[in-house]
């Protein structure tokens, strides 16, 4: 009887272990939710660009030529489109990782998440500086290539600060984006595929996986 | 200082000692603040618990400034991370003994 208590003791003390070595190295509340929120972000503002190029080659076809002033302006509006989609993904995910920190009890801005933001950034930031020096060239046809390479190998980064999964889904964004450079007509679909239906997969699963039981 | 039936460590039979050597064996220094947070217990309660640790020579203290703050970090030691496996490996045994 003693022998069971003591064996009940052990088996708590190593659970504790576990949860603590977890909670303190890595940052366990990021939700699935936000990579579904961001996927659904990712489709709409994909469509709305597709719509975007559609009426700026249907102007080409019954015109007959190319304005640079048509071309700036698409310029313009794909910059902020991207800015706005970029802006909800991130406030949406924001929220329902913070939603779920509170329902754990846990901090949202502690040394995890501070480590795990920081070795997000590093890789998107050079990713994003990198974009921005390919367009002084128009090198267009990278862009979407090296959206996805860079940001897979944020989350491949990423994934030693959080949960262990993410890494997964930075290869699939890794191997799509070297995918899309042979491709290079379709960079809207290979970005659509990568940013929307990827994360709303991988949302979906991690939320089966650590969210649907303790929702 | 080892219990000689099984094997666990004395001085890890505080949750709270328990709870600050996990923390060290993942991460490479931490300081005061984040322990407590992550520990959720009280200044003066943790200090004792990393006093006694100390002694045993298991943790290194650093003692530092962040402007005019000061900074106490925590590291493990050598003999810290072998006592710390000693005792999992004992409680392991343990639970595999009795199933």
């Amino acid at each position: 009887m003693e022998e069971t208590n003591q064996s009940n003791n052990s088996l708590n003390d190593i659970k504790d272990i576990r949860r603590i070595m977890d909670r303190s190295s890595r940052f366990i509340s990021l939700s699935g939710l936000s990579g579904v929120a961001a996927g659904i972000c990712a489709l709409i503002g994909a469509f709305i660009a597709y719509k975007l190029l559609d009426n700026y080659y249907g102007t080409f076809n019954s015109r007959g030529f190319f304005s640079g002033d048509d071309f700036s302006r698409l310029k313009i509006k794909f910059a902020l489109l991207a800015a706005i989609v970029f802006g909800i993904a991130f406030t949406s995910s924001f929220y329902l990782t913070w939603r779920k920190a509170k329902k754990q009890g846990l901090p949202i801005w502690d040394r995890t998440s501070k480590r795990l933001a920081w070795n997000m950034i590093v890789p998107l930031a050079a990713g994003g500086i990198f974009i921005l020096g390919m367009l002084r060239y128009d090198a267009w046809i990278f862009v979407s290539p090296a959206c996805l390479i860079f940001y897979g190998l944020a989350l491949v980064n990423a994934s030693k600060y959080t949960l262990n999964d993410i890494r997964y889904l930075g290869y699939c964004e890794i191997v799509l984006g070297l995918i899309n450079i042979y491709f290079p007509g379709y960079g809207l679909w290979f970005w659509a595929c990568g940013f929307g239906v990827l994360h709303i997969i991988y949302g979906i699963v991690m939320w089966q996986k650590y969210e649907r039981n303790t929702a | 200082m080892k219990n000689p039936i099984t094997g666990l460590n004395k001085v890890f039979e505080s949750r709270i000692r328990l709870g600050v050597m996990s923390i060290l064996m993942v991460n490479e220094e931490i300081n005061f603040n984040d322990l407590k947070q992550l520990l959720e217990v009280t200044d003066g309660n943790l200090a004792t618990h990393l006093v006694n640790l100390e002694e045993n020579n298991y943790i290194k203290v650093y003692k530092g400034f962040i402007g005019k703050k000061t900074n106490t970090t925590y590291v493990i030691t050598k003999a810290g991370e072998k006592a710390f496996t000693e005792h999992i490996t004992a409680l392991e045994n343990m639970i595999k003994g009795v199933k």
